[in-house]
C-alpha cells in the first residue's frame, strides 16, 4: 500500500480513483501528475509514488506511448495458433517468444473438439506475403512440420483500446 | 499514416519508461530539441489521429483484474451487427473479425473472476452463439511495445 510523505496510508478510494483515471490515459497538461492528482484527491507527490511503486510490483507493465500499430500501417496481423503436445508447450512458448517478430506468444487452454490449439503467436506485419514467409522461417527454424496450426489475419478492428479493469465502460 | 521525424523519435524513445516526475513532457523536449509545448501538441495530435491510443501506462492484465479472450462463430452477414453487440458489453477493450469459423474475437476485462463470468454468460445468452472462452494459462511474451520498422511501413 503506498504511503503519503508523512507515513501515513493513502486512502485505498483514493488509489482506486487513480488507477481509474490512469487507465484512461495521462492527460496531456504541462504536469500531468497534478492534474492526476486534483482529479483523485491525492497529492502530486502521492500519485508519482503510486505510479513508481505500482510499476516496481509490476501491476503496470510498462508506462508511455500507446501506439495502434493498424493506423501506422501493420495492417496484416496474423494470430497464428498451434497444436502443440502438452509436454513440450510451455518450452516451445519460450522459444517462439524469442523470435523477433513474433509480437505476442502465449499458451491457452484447448476448448475441443471445436478449439484444438493451445499456443498463440501474433506476428504484426505490413504486408500479408511477408507475414507467411515469416511464419515458413518460424516453423523451420523450430522444426514445427509436423504440428498442426492455423493461420488468422484480422480482417476488421471493432475496438482496440487499453484494459479497463476498474474504470468499467 | 506518414509521421515527421521528430513523431517517429517520440515513438521510438518513449513506447516505455516516460518520465515519472513534475514536468515529464519537458524532459522529453529536452531530449528531443524541441519545447515542452511543441511535446503536449504533438501527443494529442497522434492521439486525435489515432497513431496513439494514448499516453499512459500498460497494465499487467493478470494483476489488474480479470480478462478473458473470447470467439464467436458469427454467420458472415451479421458480423457487424454482433460485433457491434459485443462492443456494447461491459469491459471489452478489442474486437477483432478474423478469417476463421470463429470469426470474431474479443478481450473482455472485469474486476473480478466472477464478474467476468456473469458478462459472457450474459452476452453468450444475448448472442446464441457458439462461444469459445480461452482464459490465458501462460504468457511468454505479452507486450505490444515492440520498435517500429519504419522503413517497412507504406
Amino acid at each position: 500500500m503506498p504511503e503519503t510523505a508523512a507515513g501515513g496510508p493513502v486512502s485505498a478510494w483514493a488509489l482506486l480513483r487513480l488507477r481509474r483515471q490512469l487507465e484512461l490515459g495521462l492527460p496531456l497538461t504541462p504536469r500531468p501528475y497534478l492534474t492526476l492528482a486534483e482529479m483523485t484527491g491525492l497529492s502530486e507527490q502521492e500519485v508519482m509514488s503510486a505510479i513508481r511503486q505500482w510499476q516496481s510490483q509490476g501491476l503496470i507493465k510498462r508506462l508511455g506511448l500507446v501506439v495502434r500499430h493498424r493506423t501506422l500501417g501493420y495492417t496484416a496481423n496474423a494470430m497464428v495458433v498451434w497444436d502443440i503436445p502438452d509436454e513440450q508447450v510451455q518450452s516451445l512458448g519460450q522459444r517462439l517468444a524469442r523470435a523477433p517478430f513474433v509480437t505476442l506468444c502465449y499458451q491457452r487452454p484447448r476448448q475441443r473438439p471445436d478449439w484444438p490449439y493451445n499456443l498463440f503467436c501474433m506476428i504484426h506485419g505490413v504486408d500479408r506475403q511477408r507475414v507467411l514467409d515469416q511464419l515458413t522461417t518460424l516453423i523451420a527454424d523450430h522444426g514445427l512440420e509436423q504440428i498442426p496450426h492455423d493461420v488468422l489475419f484480422s480482417t476488421k478492428a471493432y475496438r482496440q483500446r487499453g484494459g479497463r479493469y476498474v474504470s468499467g465502460d | 499514416m506518414r509521421l515527421d521525424t521528430t513523431d517517429r523519435q517520440l515513438i521510438n524513445l518513449y513506447q516505455r519508461e516516460l518520465p515519472v516526475c513534475e514536468r515529464p513532457y519537458e524532459e522529453m523536449s529536452r531530449q528531443l530539441g524541441i519545447a515542452e509545448e511543441e511535446v503536449i501538441e504533438r501527443l494529442q495530435s497522434l492521439q486525435d489521429s489515432q497513431v496513439l491510443s494514448r499516453v499512459g501506462p500498460v497494465f499487467e492484465h493478470s494483476r489488474a483484474g480479470a480478462s478473458l479472450l473470447a470467439a464467436v462463430a458469427v454467420p458472415e452477414e451479421q458480423l457487424d451487427l454482433v460485433a457491434a453487440r459485443v462492443n456494447r458489453a461491459p469491459g471489452v477493450n478489442h474486437n477483432y473479425a478474423r478469417e476463421h469459423i470463429y470469426n470474431l474475437w474479443f478481450v473482455m476485462t472485469a474486476p473480478d473472476e466472477d464478474t467476468l463470468d456473469d458478462r459472457l454468460d450474459e452476452l453468450e445468452h444475448q448472442l446464441r452463439l457458439p462461444m469459445l472462452r480461452l482464459p490465458m494459462v501462460e504468457g511468454y511474451h505479452i507486450d505490444l511495445g515492440f520498435d517500429i520498422d519504419w522503413e517497412a511501413l507504406p
